[in-house]
């Protein structure tokens, strides 16, 4: 076997890379031109200019911001106390029907983002329950749960069960256990899928078109921007911050959990 | 507290079911409920004259999905997924091979980095961005005519049902912001099966005799079967299930996520959106079934 890659490979693997990546240096490329009217490449000037009138002179921003922060922080907080009750629960037990309930757990993310949205709100339809910040979370928590499920799980299969054990025989009970053995080997698991459900629930769209109404968060505020664009470089503007406020909660995340197991890849 | 927790000591079971019990009544209420609440309504149907839904059990909402308009754009869905995943397990090879066999340390950790970052940024932000590149006076079409190739992307884009007024506006732009968005999910689950063909298999095929080339094809590629499966449970779901792509990149004709946003929002027709979204439920379930049986699970 070869130990050095073909070029052919390295040329493969370099491009596809590329490919994955020059995209987004658009965007902040784009976030300094003087064109506001449409996509001219190459930009006729450039300008900071846009970043000030984000700040100052669009109000807008800050209602959408202020509520998609809100909804990822209470959607990531029900999402962490679900999502570890359910590792934890399928993580020891066995039982009939286990492999069924597992595939339950990802369900809300194997099946596309639509169907859950357009779901969710028949269901209120049914209901009655008029739209409002709680439908929105309603939605979000549900995937969130799988994603902080997928870490918390991963970490629980390498705990090794001896040391529960030593821990009852020395005389703990069950809950100093949780507290001294348990939660501090799954304590960065739990950080690092509650960071991956922050910034999930952030960006998410899909679903949020369904079960928001009238109200906007974030993304929404740049899909109808993107739609009747008005100043283009200021949708930029916030394209920037919120890659900055879901790269963060990744990074961290991925050096919290990188020994030994990977954050699940099919995380949405 | 020590009762209680005795308790769950010597009846494991007590529990497991209490740990179980809030985020099952979770996902059982709030999202099994909703989708067969759903599944539910794809058996009313709406009254075309008077637009009111008719609570009555029917099969004929399944039948409007046969009408010429609804089976193209299921057709235009399916054949559009298919595509996407096919080019994207080409292109993610490459990637997951040199990742799992050749890098190493912080090769690898960087690699692994520059695959989940595009993966987990804004997905709004990335469509966003192919808006930008796809737009007439966009960056591809500066390129093209910077390198003489003007003509080649004006060939392109008048070919018939592809083509279109600029890449923004035809199926090659949908196509590109598709498999750029669903990429790294055909990666991961790629070269986590890469990972998993064991060493000794490899040279032992080489000491058998077989040239590198029969090696891929006759130990790898078999091996790497699984995860390209697993990658195309993603990149096949997502793609029929999207609405704001083609929403945003792409010609009017549209796709199944469009057709329901529109049924059950300006058409008010849900019945109708609800019996669309059972196609992507009922391909993705067959899927699933077929790529179980693949043993494409281990890879995810």
């Amino acid at each position: 076997m070869r130990s050095e890659a073909g070029w052919g490979l390295k040329l493969g693997a370099a491009a596809g890379l590329m490919f994955l990546h020059l995209p987004l240096l658009l965007i902040f490329l784009y976030a300094f031109t003087t064109e506001e009217k449409s996509f001219q490449f190459p930009p006729p000037g450039l300008t900071t200019k846009w970043f000030a009138t984000a700040w100052f002179d669009r109000p807008d921003i800050w209602g959408p911001l202020y509520l998609s922060i809100k909804v990822a922080a209470i959607a990531t907080l029900l999402a962490l106390i679900f999502g570890t009750l359910a590792a934890a629960a399928l993580s020891r037990a066995k039982f009939y029907g286990k492999d069924s309930l597992s595939l339950l757990f990802i369900l809300p993310i194997a099946l596309p983002g639509i169907i859950t949205g357009i779901a969710l709100r028949s269901a209120f339809d049914i209901m009655n329950l008029p739209f409002s910040t709680w439908t929105i979370i309603l939605g979000h928590a549900t995937f969130c749960i799988v994603v902080v499920y997928n870490n918390v799980l991963a970490r629980f299969r390498r705990i090794n069960s001896n040391m529960v054990e030593a821990s009852m025989d020395l005389g703990a009970d069950g809950f100093q256990t949780f507290r001294f053995v348990v939660l501090p080997q799954i304590a960065s698991a739990l950080l690092a899928g509650g960071m991956l459900a922050f910034a999930l629930s952030f960006d998410e769209v899909i679903v949020t078109t369904f079960t928001a109404g009238q109200q906007s968060t974030l993304p929404i505020w740049m899909l109808q921007e993107l739609i009747r664009p008005r100043q283009r470089p200021v949708t930029n503007v916030v394209a920037i911050i919120v890659i900055a406020v879901t790269f963060i909660p990744i990074l961290c995340a991925y050096y919290l959990t990188r020994e030994g197991e990977h954050t699940g890849g099919g995380g949405r | 507290m020590r009762g209680l927790s005795d308790l769950f000591y010597k009846r494991p079971g007590a529990l497991t079911a209490m740990l179980l019990g809030p985020p099952l009544a979770w996902i059982g209420i709030v999202y099994i409920g909703s989708l067969l609440a759903l599944l539910l309504q794809s058996f009313y149907h709406l009254d075309d004259f008077s637009g009111i839904i008719i609570h009555e059990f029917t099969l004929s909402t399944y039948g409007q999905l046969f009408e010429s308009s609804n089976l193209q754009t299921i057709g235009r869905t399916v054949a559009m997924a298919a595509i996407v995943t096919i080019t994207s397990a080409i292109i993610a090879f490459p990637i997951a091979y040199y990742a799992a066999r050749f890098a190493r340390g912080k090769t690898k950790a960087l690699f692994y980095l520059a695959v989940m970052m595009p993966l987990w940024s804004s997905y709004l932000v990335k469509v966003y961005a192919w808006k930008l590149i796809l737009a007439k006076e966009g960056i591809i079409t500066w390129a093209a005519g910077g390198l003489g190739l003007g003509g080649v992307l004006d060939a392109l884009l008048t070919l018939p049902v592809i083509g279109g007024s600029s890449l923004s506006f035809s199926y090659i732009g949908t196509f590109l912001v598709f498999l750029y968005i669903w990429l790294p999910y055909m990666i991961l689950p790629l070269q986590a099966a890469l990972e998993r063909v064991p060493k000794n298999y490899i040279e032992a095929s080489a000491d058998l005799g077989a040239t590198p080339r029969q090696t891929f094809r006759t130990v790898i590629l078999p091996l790497a079967l699984p995860g390209v499966i697993a990658g195309s449970i993603f990149t096949f779901s997502l793609t029929l299930g999207d609405y704001i792509i083609p929403q945003i990149v792409g010609n009017s004709r549209p796709f199944i996520g469009q057709a329901v946003y529109t049924l059950q929002g300006t058409a008010g027709d849900i019945p109708l959106a609800a019996a669309f979204t059972v196609v992507p439920m009922l391909i993705m379930g067959v899927y699933l079934a077929l790529a179980k049986r693949a043993g494409a699970f281990d890879a995810l």
